[in-house]
This record gives structure tokens, sequence and C-alpha cells, in this order.
């Protein structure tokens, strides 16, 4: 059986990935999917501790379901958002959408 | 090494391999198809973990809604597309480091932490199992409802964003 800390460690792995793309890139779609990439690494997180804790309560099921519902809701106001302000700035980057700075 | 540990280093690499590739990819639309990659490397894992509703879930939400969703959007910004801009901005390294640092301190943490896991079995009817908790009232039925209305709402508000005045 795989021992519980190797997915541990994949899922932080991924977290990590999907941080620096939300730090990092400009386009703020590419920003987007690197937060659907942390909410993957969180349930697997939660799938693993479900599995090798558990298994007989669905709690931890049911809280991966949870979060497949926020990132749905997620994705879809995030992408109307960043499609309305294309719409008026002509731009999706982030450097340059900066009207709620100060 | 048993098959399930041949089968977890090739699903994570697949996972981990996309996800790099979708956050160094020069344009978005191939980051997109690398996310969708390491979605399906994510639902493999989920198979491993004895989870086949998840993941049948991810693919149909995931690499389905969500990949679908994430492509349209990228063709509707498309003028963006064109431009030959830096794809990361300034503070790209303190980005990489930060990350960086985060995993060795998350790996770090779980390595040393002596967790206290089970051998049992996954139940054979652990989907049933889900599906009674999330409407018994005692377990999750008030959350289960709220985030209906959640999507509810956000899909509401997506349409009401986007509209053209």
């Amino acid at each position: 059986m795989v021992p519980l800390q190797w997915y541990l460690v994949l899922s932080a792995a991924l977290f990590c990935v999907g941080l620096y793309a939300v730090l990092a890139r400009r386009n703020a779609i590419s920003i987007l999917m690197g937060i659907e990439l942390m909410l993957n690494a969180v349930n697997i997180n939660l799938l693993a501790f479900w599995r090798y804790t558990q298994p007989e309560a669905a709690v931890g099921q049911a809280f991966a379901a949870f979060v497949y519902a926020v990132a749905a809701a997620e994705v879809a106001v995030g992408l109307a958002l960043i499609v309305s302000i294309y719409r008026n700035r002509e731009t999706v980057d982030v450097d340059e959408i900066n009207l709620l700075k100060w | 090494m048993t098959v399930q540990q041949v089968l977890f280093f090739l699903f994570g690499a697949i996972a981990l391999g996309a996800a790099i590739g979708m956050v160094t990819a020069r344009k978005v639309f191939h980051a997109a198809l690398w996310m969708l990659l390491a979605f399906f490397g994510v639902a493999g894992l989920y198979v491993l973990l004895e989870a086949p509703f998840f993941a049948a879930a991810q693919l149909f939400v995931y690499m389905g809604a969500i990949g679908v969703l994430i492509i349209y959007a990228i063709m509707l910004t498309r003028g963006m597309m064109r431009q030959r801009l830096p794809r990361v901005n300034d503070q790209w390294w303190f980005a990489g480091l930060l990350a960086a640092a985060l995993l060795v301190v998350l790996a770090w943490l779980v390595w040393q932490h002596p967790w206290a896991t089970t051998t049992a079995a996954a139940p054979a009817d652990s989907l049933n199992r889900l599906g009674l908790t999330l409407v018994d009232p005692e377990g999750f039925a008030l959350p289960f409802e709220v985030a209906s209305v959640l999507l509810v709402m956000a899909l509401i508000g997506a349409v009401t964003i986007v509209r053209e005045r």
C-alpha cells in the first residue's frame, strides 16, 4: 500500500506549483488555473486522510464534495469578472488592473 | 514495489509534470491543456485512493466543465494572446522562492510527523454512506443545501456580471 506521506508530499508539491502560478503569472486566467490546481491539491489531501484514517466515516468525502461545489462557483464568478474586465479595459493582465489599488 | 506504488508514481508524475508545464507554458491556451492533463493525473490518484466517485466527478467537473469554461474565457480574451508580453511579473523569483520554501517546510512537517494511519480496507458501500451523510439532518444536510444555494447565486451572479448592457 502507498504510504500516506507520499500523497501528502505530492499534494504539497501541487499546491506550491499552484501558489507560484497565482503569485507570478500576469494573465488573470493563468492565476485562476493556479487556484484550481491548489484546490485539487487540497482535495487529494482530504481524500487521502479519509482513506488512511477513517475510511468507515464519510466525512472526508463530504468535505471533498463541498470543495468541488465551491470550486465550480469560484471559477464561474472569476471567469465572468475576467471577461467583464476584458470588455471594459481590453486587458486581462493583472499588472494593468489596479483600479482597486489605494 | 507493489503495483499500487508504481501507479502512484505514474499518476503523480503525470499530475506534477503537467502542473509544472502549466506554470511554464508560454501561451495561456497551452497552459489550459497542461491543466487538463494535471486534472487527469489527479483523477488517477483518486482511483488509487478507492474513491471512484471522485475520480468520475474529477473527469466531469474539472476536465469537462471547468476546462471548457477556462478555454471559453481564453477564446473570449484572445486579444491578449497575440501580444508578446512577458508571461510572469517582476516578482516571479520571489514567488518561486516562497513556493519552494513552503514546499520544503510542508514536506519536512509531513515526514517528521508520526501519522496514525489505519490499514483497514475502504468499505464497499462508501459511496452509499457519502450519499446518506449528505442528506442526513444530523450530518451535512444543511451545508449541502447551502452549497446548492451558493452555486445558484454564483451562476446568476456570473450571468449578471457578463451581460451586455
